[in-house]
């Protein structure tokens, strides 16, 4: 609080909503306080409680990405395997979502009617239902085009499966599941405009099915992240700073597409800080790594999985990237926003 | 202070080359280089071509540090 | 990806290592000049590969973090006036003025847009001719030519409502400033590819024949850096002084004769202020008087702001590498990537902002 106060924050900067370090701050100095409680607390993708016997998961996510149409998805398929993943993250099977609306003024039918489309196509790839809703109508400049919110709920079966960022243990295996910076990069090159030819798709998908072939193969997995905002990165350090543990890494096992490389080369910007929506990072007990990873890799989601790194003691709360060329480098959280530059 | 790098020229235009880089497609400005055609890799600087990349010497800046790899052994 | 990767390869880069650590016996201060040097070396783990008597020194090359604060003011003031749109790379966005950065004003409303290329800024006046729009020119040689060539197509095109606010800069005049000004010992350098792909390595002659330092011109990838660093340390270990080309691919002794002259066209050099490194002569770049109607300086009622660097920020004494980063009372405490004071941490070139994100591995001692 001292260095905002120090420098003066008095309105809300768009880095605030990147996933990284800032919205971090902001919610634990200024949303914290007035909504602190044990479940909250833990901050994980979804909430997990449990009643009369049973484990339920229950999270929210609101989508403001712009342009709301772009290669590979849309606003509404993003709002539906974004809440569905959330839910998934925490070995929960997704059962119920409900869908929000906040529509301004003028937006055309033709667009909307595609959106809903898309979010019942995907709500029927992730088996889940769609069972309340809301819809807002406001002025012309009072929201841009169309804001979604979704909310989820899905229950964890049995009572063995303990999956949360605080979960990782010294000795586990850091498995991904697939190429890095697919969709960030696929709503950039949309938005901006900037890149010509074939167009680089979203990787946007609901991960449910995936976790599950992994739970089946074991249910020893630790930790689950979907790494959107912030990139892999920040999902990273979210769980080294949970776990209070160290994660190392390998920059020659992380897969990126090359055309993916290409457009980060050409911004200035690193894949790993990237939001991806159809990729999760799983933290698994050693032995159990590699039936884990075949798993994933007979499943269509799953296919380009590799183990990238370990868990370790030390340095805690840090994420480490040993280089391509063998060198060591500290793997930080997204600083501000992820900014092209040129110079 | 320069992020610039090789991509290779796919196509050319009125208004400047398309270059691919990986697979991503960029258009690029002709007006600080000569004598660009297909197949070349050049270098851009936002939105601009700033030079040619040589391949001649790109394969002998490798071959030198190659020998160099041999000299230890 | 052709021409990036084989310059990556592990075992290369391990051959390199030992040839550096087999040829290097006195203890040498080499300074990388160029930003993007400074990211790929800290990106890569560079410093892991080279032997402890070599130290790697940050130099200024980072035109982000040399705007005086002043312009970034005067670029403030045009973006909050009515009818105006500031055009601007995003390393700009978060470099704190006197009262807040481009950032900040664009969340205050005022008119910013982000470009990547300065052809944007001359599509978005074509499509706006009811408004103006400055471009905030900000970089060294690489960049000033391509906002030449965008100037001269404004023109050819009739465009009116284009103008540049240009706080472009010159890299040798801040060479010579820091080998002349022996604050720091520096037995080797390592220059800017991109800068000299346009103007050649003729420029650079005066570090060896004047003060007799090794300066290798050198490529971005970890086994351009470290070919680069093996030169320099041949030349100190022989005694000798000269002015070499390692990014041979790109870098020709002439460089691009085109773009200078495009360059030379437009522009005009000044006596500039550099943050951290003060007024130094011929070392910025002006539109020349023929070009006035499109400076933004002479067209827009700025009045002229003093340049006060934050207290207490060494980003000066770090440009020039006389401090590390570490060494600054600021770093990562007030001062980190998210509340920056000065601009060293704002840029993604900036030397503190470089350390902070990846160098501070527990086990490297004394490196950040």
């Amino acid at each position: 609080m001292m260095e905002e106060a120090k420098a003066g924050l008095e309105r809300i900067l768009l880095a605030h909503g990147a996933g990284g370090k800032m919205g971090h701050q902001l919610i634990a100095r200024h949303f914290l306080p007035f909504l602190s409680n044990p479940i909250l607390d833990r901050m994980d993708d979804s909430a997990i409680m449990e009643m009369e016997g049973f484990r339920f998961a229950f999270t929210t996510d609101s989508y403001v990405v712009d342009p709301l149409f772009f290669p590979g998805g849309d606003i509404g398929r993003l709002a539906v395997c974004g809440t569905v993943n959330d839910l998934a993250m925490g070995g929960a099977i997704p059962l119920y979502l409900s869908l929000s609306l906040i529509i301004e003024e003028g937006f055309s039918l033709e667009e909307l009617t595609k959106i809903l489309s898309s979010v019942q196509k995907a709500a029927q790839e992730a088996q889940v239902l769609i069972v309340t809703g809301d819809t807002k109508v406001v002025g012309r400049g009072g929201a841009d085009k169309v804001f979604l919110n979704t909310a989820g709920i899905g229950v964890i079966p049995g009572n063995q499966i303990c999956i949360s960022g605080s979960n990782a243990r010294h000795g586990d295996r850091v498995i991904l599941s697939g190429s890095i910076g697919d969709h960030g990069i696929a709503v950039i090159s949309k938005r901006e405009g900037i890149f010509l030819g074939e167009e680089m798709e979203s990787d946007m998908a609901p991960l449910n099915g995936l976790v599950q072939a992994m739970l089946r193969a074991s249910q020893q997995v630790h930790a689950l992240r979907d790494p959107t905002r912030g990139g892999l990165a920040s999902a990273l350090n979210e769980i080294a700073r949970q776990s209070q543990v160290g994660i190392i890494v390998e920059e020659l096992k992380i897969p990126v597409r090359e055309s993916v490389q290409g457009a980060c080369e050409l911004l200035g910007l690193d894949p790993l800080y990237i939001a991806n929506e159809g990729k999760l990072v799983a933290i698994v007990e050693r032995e159990a790594s590699n039936s884990i990873l075949e798993a994933m890799r007979r499943n269509p989601l799953g296919r380009d999985a590799e183990i990238i790194g370990e868990v370790v003691a030390d340095p805690r709360e840090m994420v480490l990237l040993k280089t391509r060329i063998g060198g060591t480098r500290v793997l930080d959280m997204l600083a501000g926003e992820a900014l092209p530059r040129i110079c | 202070m320069c992020i610039a790098i090789p991509g290779k020229v796919v196509g050319l235009e009125e208004d400047g080359a398309i270059v691919s880089f990986g697979g991503t497609l960029r258009k690029a400005n002709l007006d600080l280089v000569e004598g660009v055609r297909e197949e070349d890799y050049v270098i851009v600087h936002a939105g601009f071509v700033i030079r040619k990349l040589d391949e001649r010497e790109a394969l002998e800046t490798l071959e030198l540090i190659k020998g160099a790899g041999l000299e230890i052994h | 990806m052709k021409y990036i990767e084989e310059f990556r390869n592990i075992k290369l880069a391990q051959a390199l290592s030992a040839q550096i650590t087999r040829l290097s016996k006195r203890p040498l201060s080499l300074m990388e000049v160029c930003g993007t040097h400074t990211a790929s070396i800290f990106r890569h783990g560079i410093q892991d590969l080279l032997p402890p008597t070599i130290r790697l020194l940050s130099g200024p090359g980072c035109p982000v973090c040399v705007t005086a604060s002043s312009d970034v003011d005067k670029a403030l003031m045009i973006s909050r006036m009515p009818g105006v749109i500031l055009s601007t790379f995003g390393d700009m966005m978060r470099v704190p003025g006197s009262y807040g950065s481009l950032q900040e004003a664009r969340a205050e409303g005022a008119g910013v847009h982000i470009v990547y290329s300065p052809l944007d800024a001359l599509h978005l006046a074509e499509g706006r001719p009811n408004q103006k729009v400055v471009f905030f020119g900000v970089g060294f040689e690489t960049t000033s030519p391509l906002i030449a060539a965008t100037l001269k197509r404004a023109m050819s095109l009739g465009l009116k409502n284009l103008y540049l606010l240009s706080v472009h800069k010159l890299i040798p005049p801040a060479l010579r400033s820091l080998v002349s000004s022996r604050e720091v010992k520096i037995d080797g350098l390592i220059l800017p590819g991109h800068v000299s792909a346009i103007i050649g390595s003729g420029p650079y002659q005066f570090l060896a024949k004047e003060f007799r330092v090794p300066a290798v011109i050198s490529g971005f990838e970890p086994l351009d850096i470290l070919q680069s660093i093996c030169m320099l340390v041949e030349q100190a270990e022989g005694e000798e002084a000269k002015v070499q080309i390692q990014y041979r691919r790109v870098v020709s002794p002439q460089g691009n004769e085109r773009a200078v002259r495009c360059l030379e066209e437009i522009f005009h050099p000044v006596d500039e202020h550099w943050r951290g490194l003060g007024l130094l002569p011929n070392s910025g770049l002006k539109l020349r008087e023929e070009w006035r109607e499109w400076d933004a300086e002479s067209q827009f009622d700025l009045p002229t702001c003093s340049s006060e660097d934050p207290p207490l920020c060494q980003c000066g004494e770090i440009l020039r590498g006389v401090l590390l980063p570490s060494q600054c009372s600021l770093f990562a405490e007030s001062c980190t990537p998210d509340n920056p004071v000065g601009p060293c941490m704002v840029s993604s070139e900036g030397t503190c902002s470089i350390h902070y994100r990846y160098g501070r591995v527990p086990s490297h001692d004394g490196r950040s």
